[in-house]
Parts: C-alpha cells; sequence; structure tokens
C-alpha cells in the first residue's frame, strides 16, 4: 500500500535536514507504529506525506499503491486514499464543521468521479458516525475546531477519518491530550475502521496508545532514521527501557 | 474660513455647465446646498478625510471615461427575487423599462415630478439630512449633489411594504456622469426593503436620505456595478428614530474608484443601526467606507462590519467612527473593520475612531489586515478539498461577518453566489 523508500527531506527555506533516509513499506490491512523521541522527524514524515508546503524532498520516494505521491497536490494524495489526523488540528473560524466534512467527502468524490451525497444522506451518515464518537450536534455546527477542546479535537479528527474512508491513515499522536475515557472511545473509532484493504501509521510518544490499537509493526525513528523495526514487543521494550538503549546501539 | 483658491477655482469648474434648477420648496433646497457647497469648496487629497483618497476623479469637471463591460455572464443581482423595479439609465429614470410604481404601503414619486407637488414630507427631508451631515466632518460632493442633482426618488413607506423596492443602476454611456438623490422615508411602525444595483453611470454622485420614524424598520442592499472602470462617490445619509432598525449593506465587486460615505444618527433612544460591506478588488481598484456613527440617545446598538478582500495592488480604506454623545447611556457600539490581502502588492488603511461623551457605554473597534491562513488551506486539502474550492471557503468564511447582515435569506444567498462568482473569475 504505502511504500516509502530512502526519503530524505529537508526544510525548504533552511539548511536543515530533517530525513535522513526513512525506509517503509506497509502492506494492506496492516498497522504500522512509529515511537521515537521529540524531535526525531515523525511529524515532518507524516506532513511530507500530506503534501504540506515548506519541506523539500532531496531524495528517496513515496508512493501510495504505486502511485508517486511527491508528485500530487495534497488534494489528490487525499482522494487517492491517504489521511493524516493532525497532530494539531486546525482551526477554521467561520467554516461550520458540517459544511466541511461535505465540502471534504463531496470534493474527493467529484475527484474520483463518483456521484456526491445528497444532503440528507449526508446528514444521516454523519449523525451516525458522530454518536458513536460522542460528537454532539452543537460540535457539528460551530466552526471547525474552533473552541473545542483538546480531545474534541482529535475525536473531530477520527470523525472525519470515518466520514471520508481512506486507504492509508496516519495518525499523528493522536493520543496526545487525551484522557482514558477519550483514548478508549478514539481507538475504538479507529478500530471500528480496521479493515483487509485499510491500512494505519500510528505515530505516538507513549506505548498506551499501542494497548488500544494493536500493531503488528513497530518501528523506532530517531534523528530522521528508522533505526529500529520490530513486533509489537519492541513498544513495551521502549515502555520499560526508554529509547537510549536503542539509541546507542544504533550508533 | 477663507478657502485656498485652488478650491475655489476646482468648484467653478465644476458647476460651470451645471443650474440650480427649479422653484419653490426643492429649488430653495437646491440654493441652500449650492451655497453650503460654496462655503465648503470642493474635497482635496489634503481634506483630513481624503488622505487615503485622491478625490481627484471624483470632484473634476467632467467624468473619465469608463469602458463599457458585458456582465451577461451572470445573472442580474436580486434577479430571483420579487421586487418592484424602478431603472434608471445613465442618471435617467426610465418609466418604459420599470414596473408600474405602485405597491400597496408605499408611496413613490420621481424627484423630476416633486416641484410641482407638495410633499410635505420630502419637504422636511430633501437635503436636511445632508445639511445635518455635514459637522463635523463636510461632506461637499453631496452638497454638490443636493444642489445639482435633478434625478431620483421620493419614497415613502406607511405601512409594511408589499415587496422590495430595486433601484436598477444601467449604463449605456462611457463617459455619462450622473447625480441621483433618493429621499426615503419610513413611517411610524411602517418596514422598507431598498435594493440597490448597477453601475449607473461612467461616474455617480450619489446622495440617499433616510428617515426612519419610530419603530418603523428599513433595510438597505446595494450591489455596486462591476464594471472595472467605473467611479462613484456615494452618500447615505440616515435618523434612526426610537425603537427603528436601519440596517445596510453594501457588495462593491470591482470599480476602479469608490467612495461610500455613510452618515447616520441613531437619533431615538432604543434604536437600532447596523451597517456593513464586502469589497472585492482586483489589481487597479480604490475603495473607500467612511462612515459617521452618532450615538445620540439611550440604548441604542450600532455595529459596522467592514470587509475588504484585495489582489494585485488594489487598495481598500476604512475610516469609521462612532461618536457617543453626551447622554447617550446605554449605547452599545461595534467597529469591525478588516482586509484579506490575497497579496503582498494591495494595500489595506484604516482610520477608526472612538468619541465617548457617556460614561456608560460599551464600545468596542478593532481592525486587522492579514493574509489568507495557510495553514487553514492546507488542511482543507489534506482533506480532499482542492485549493481553490479551499481558497473561495476561506475568503466567504471571512466575509461572514459582513454576509450575517443581511436579514432575508434569499438576498444572502445572492450575494453569497456573487462573491463565489468573483472569486472564481478572479483566481490565481
Ligand atoms: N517547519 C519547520 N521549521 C523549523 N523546524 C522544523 C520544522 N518542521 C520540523 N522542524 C524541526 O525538525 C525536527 C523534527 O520535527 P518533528 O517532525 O516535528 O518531530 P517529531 O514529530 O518527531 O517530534 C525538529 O527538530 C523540529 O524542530
Ligand atoms: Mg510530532
Amino acid at each position: 500500500m504505502l511504500e516509502i523508500k530512502n526519503l530524505h527531506v529537508k526544510l525548504e527555506e533552511e539548511d536543515k535536514v530533517i530525513l535522513r533516509g526513512v525506509d517503509l513499506s506497509i502492506g494492506a490491512g496492516e498497522v504500522h507504529a512509529i515511537m521515537g523521541p521529540n524531535g526525531s522527524g515523525k511529524s515532518t514524515l507524516s506532513y511530507v506525506l500530506a503534501g504540506r508546503e515548506g519541506y523539500a524532498v532531496t531524495g528517496g520516494s513515496a508512493t501510495l499503491d504505486g502511485a508517486d505521491l511527491m508528485a500530487m497536490e495534497p488534494e489528490n494524495r487525499a482522494a487517492a486514499g491517504l489521511f493524516l489526523a493532525f497532530q494539531y488540528p486546525v482551526e477554521i473560524p467561520g467554516v461550520g464543521n458540517m459544511t466541511f466534512l461535505r465540502t471534504a467527502v463531496n470534493a474527493q468524490r467529484k475527484t474520483r468521479g463518483e456521484p456526491e451525497l445528497s444532503a440528507g444522506d449526508f446528514l444521516k451518515v454523519v449523525r451516525e458516525k458522530a454518536k458513536t464518537l460522542k460528537i454532539d450536534a452543537d460540535m457539528l455546527k460551530r466552526p471547525v475546531n474552533v473552541g473545542f477542546s483538546g480531545g474534541e479535537k482529535k475525536r473531530n479528527e477520527i470523525l472525519q477519518m470515518a466520514m471520508l474512508e481512506p486507504r492509508m491513515c496516519i495518525l499523528d499522536e493522536t493520543d496526545s491530550g487525551l484522557d482514558v475515557d477519550a483514548m478508549k472511545l478514539v481507538s475504538e473509532g479507529v478500530n471500528a475502521l480496521r479493515s483487509e484493504g485499510r491500512s494505519f501509521l500510528v505515530i505516538t510518544h507513549y506505548q498506551r496508545l499501542l494497548d488500544h490499537i494493536k500493531p503488528d509493526v513497530v518501528h523506532i525513528m530517531a534523528a530522521g532514521r528508522i533505526i529500529k523495526t520490530g513486533g509489537p514487543d519492541l513498544a513495551l521494550e521502549v515502555e520499560n527501557n526508554g529509547y537510549a538503549d536503542l539509541l546507542a546501539e544504533a550508533q | 474660513m477663507a478657502q485656498p483658491q485652488a478650491k475655489i477655482d476646482a468648484l467653478a469648474e465644476r458647476v460651470a455647465g451645471l443650474a440650480v434648477c427649479g422653484s419653490g420648496w426643492l429649488g430653495a433646497a437646491r440654493r441652500d446646498a449650492a451655497s453650503r457647497l460654496a462655503a465648503m469648496g470642493l474635497p482635496t487629497k489634503r481634506d483630513e478625510y481624503w488622505r487615503y483618497t485622491d478625490p481627484g476623479s471624483l470632484t473634476r469637471p467632467d467624468a473619465l471615461h469608463a469602458a463599457q463591460f458585458d456582465t451577461t455572464d451572470e445573472a442580474p443581482a436580486f434577479d430571483g427575487i420579487d421586487r418592484l423595479r424602478l431603472v434608471f439609465v445613465d442618471g435617467v429614470f426610465d418609466p418604459a423599462q420599470s414596473d408600474d410604481p405602485t405597491l400597496a404601503g408605499v408611496e413613490i414619486t420621481a424627484l423630476t415630478a416633486a416641484e410641482t407637488t407638495d410633499i410635505h414630507w420630502a419637504r422636511d427631508l430633501y437635503g436636511a439630512l445632508e445639511a445635518r451631515g455635514q459637522t463635523p466632518v463636510q461632506r461637499p460632493l453631496a452638497s454638490l449633489n443636493t444642489a445639482y442633482a435633478t434625478e431620483g426618488l421620493l419614497i415613502r413607506a406607511t405601512g409594511r411594504a408589499a415587496k422590495p423596492v430595486d433601484l436598477i443602476y444601467l449604463r449605456k454611456s462611457e463617459t455619462s456622469d450622473a447625480m441621483l438623490h433618493h429621499c426615503i422615508k419610513v413611517e411610524a411602525g411602517a418596514e422598507l426593503t431598498v435594493l440597490e444595483n448597477g453601475p449607473g453611470a461612467a461616474r455617480l454622485t450619489k446622495v440617499m436620505e433616510v428617515d426612519v420614524a419610530e419603530g418603523g424598520r428599513f433595510h438597505h442592499v446595494r450591489v455596486q456595478g462591476r464594471d472595472p472602470e467605473r467611479r462613484a462617490a456615494t452618500h447615505l445619509f440616515a435618523r434612526v428614530g426610537a425603537n427603528a432598525l436601519f440596517k445596510s449593506f453594501t457588495l462593491t465587486a470591482n470599480g476602479r474608484m469608490t467612495r461610500n460615505d455613510a452618515v447616520i444618527e441613531l437619533a431615538g433612544h432604543d434604536g437600532v443601526a447596523h451597517i456593513a460591506g464586502a469589497a472585492m478588488g482586483d489589481g487597479d481598484f480604490h475603495h473607500d467606507d467612511t462612515v459617521f456613527m452618532t450615538h445620540a440617545a439611550e440604548r441604542c446598538e450600532s455595529r459596522q462590519v467592514f470587509k475588504k478582500v484585495l489582489k494585485s495592488g488594489a487598495v481598500g480604506v476604512f475610516q469609521g467612527k462612532i461618536l457617543v454623545k453626551p447622554g447617550a447611556q446605554k449605547t452599545d457600539g461595534y467597529q469591525i473593520s478588516q482586509s484579506l490581502l490575497l497579496d503582498g502588492a494591495s494595500q489595506f488603511l484604516a482610520k477608526p475612531e472612538l468619541e465617548i461623551y457617556a460614561d456608560d457605554v460599551k464600545c468596542s473597534h478593532g481592525s486587522t489586515s492579514g493574509a489568507i491562513d495557510e495553514v487553514a488551506l492546507f488542511y482543507l486539502q489534506s482533506r480532499g478539498v482542492p485549493r481553490r474550492v479551499a481558497q473561495s471557503l476561506l475568503v466567504l468564511a471571512f466575509l461572514a461577518e459582513a454576509i450575517a447582515e443581511i436579514d432575508d435569506e434569499t438576498i444572502a444567498e445572492d450575494i453569497r453566489s456573487r462573491l463565489e462568482g468573483w472569486l472564481a473569475r478572479h483566481e490565481g
């Protein structure tokens, strides 16, 4: 599904190199986790995959089902099935959450040559999915993420994911700022979406999220590289011993 | 105060071919205005409220050439709305193209017919609010209009108007220099909506005097012509009575030079006056909103909401004042002026002013100028929304507070579709 080969990325405006050769291969239906210390480049990887400006790809490649992601506009990556749940969801004053969701869903359908959802059908689906994430009618009416608590923002990301039904979901620290109940809610939302054709890349700092969303593969990222890859046990090892040993080992 | 010779000469040149017409009450009102004008002279860039806008093209003797502009790619404004249409062509009322001006709850008389009829209410209004609005800030172009305009309408609402009255300003000439002067009286408890649309002339100088009596309600929505080369100096003078409501919204998309003055006095207790505008400019575009809101009575509410979207060197100006007179306790005044600069070449100049002589008041004002939020744009794109659509969505969100000042949802939707049309035509 997602193939990242020897990806090198620097900041466009500065000579700061952030990713120094990332290799990652995620098959259909797999759940991968990336853990790593702050500043190791996890968010940068997710942004570069989603197509945020400000980064220059200086080497390597990233493809989704064989299609070159780096050659696509962000909206086309989304229509191709890529979704990023932001570490810091963006507030958009003046744009209602519902309008935002409908615009996004229909824009993607249009790009893929599918008919738009009728207002009635859309409403029905949104209400149902919102309910399972405990997102009330008021949150759907309010401007996107404006005045939302940290947990509400993260749940809103998952709602967008549920509505857009992407095939490759990247979750960037979706657990940060969540209390235990919210974490459960979000995890259930993610788990409900797990299927044979859908893959996940879960970026997290802590092992606790991985208790809820069970990964198939765990990667450790440090200083812009994947320094170790293993099974779910690798996450536990990090939890117990921290990154120090792994970093030393990698050097 | 002695005027500089330049001002005197400029005025003499400007009015050289014009005559103060008429006898009777209207002639008298025009002569009064002519003497007010003589005492002021025409504005120049040195005048305090013309510092950001060069009045030259508005005060010069003749209208500058404005190329014809084809607007058939878009339905005319308010097309789908059931309304009484009154058409002016290059500033001259055209009964043949207009609807029969009979409407339940409303009396409509052409200014050209006013002299011979003693319309008592218009007598008390024509030039009166304009004269009152000359202090503390002079507006010579309004006096010029009162003195020399021969065309316009006198509209009086005595009840709830059955439908909106739409003043349609067509333009056939590339050099027309038109003056229109309208007087509108909304009697106690009556309600009227006035729409205006179209360029009117190559250069349009306009005055609208609106008197809303106790408990009356007046709604005004205007779409200024989108001919890129047209010029306009418009003035809205309003007096809002006790428990009365006044709401005005203007959409300006394009136009080489537009100066919209609004002088509003909340004269009776518990009155409400809202004035809003959305201006869209690309390239050679200069748009100036100059507002003077006076709170002269207790417990009144006023709002000024002006938004401008500017690109490729377009210039936006906002000069807005809230004056709270002694005794106008419990005033609630709000003012916001914001511009969205779509590139680095555009410019927004703002001069918000508050002057308060009462102690128990709530007044706030804010002015901002900024670029489109790139992070929000990326967020929308990452959800599959094409950049162009995302940009449009963000621009409309920026304008939303101004559009929200239009009470009628059908009219608001018409305005929104015009804004979307403009954005689609001015992409990139
Ligand atoms: N736009 C940017 N401007 C400056 N520095 C950046 C930018 N994006 C990322 N960085 C830097 O790159 C490094 C990796 O950041 P990030 O990808 O956010 O790490 P992580 O998500 O693993 O904590 C950090 O040192 C961070 O400060
Ligand atoms: Mg991060």
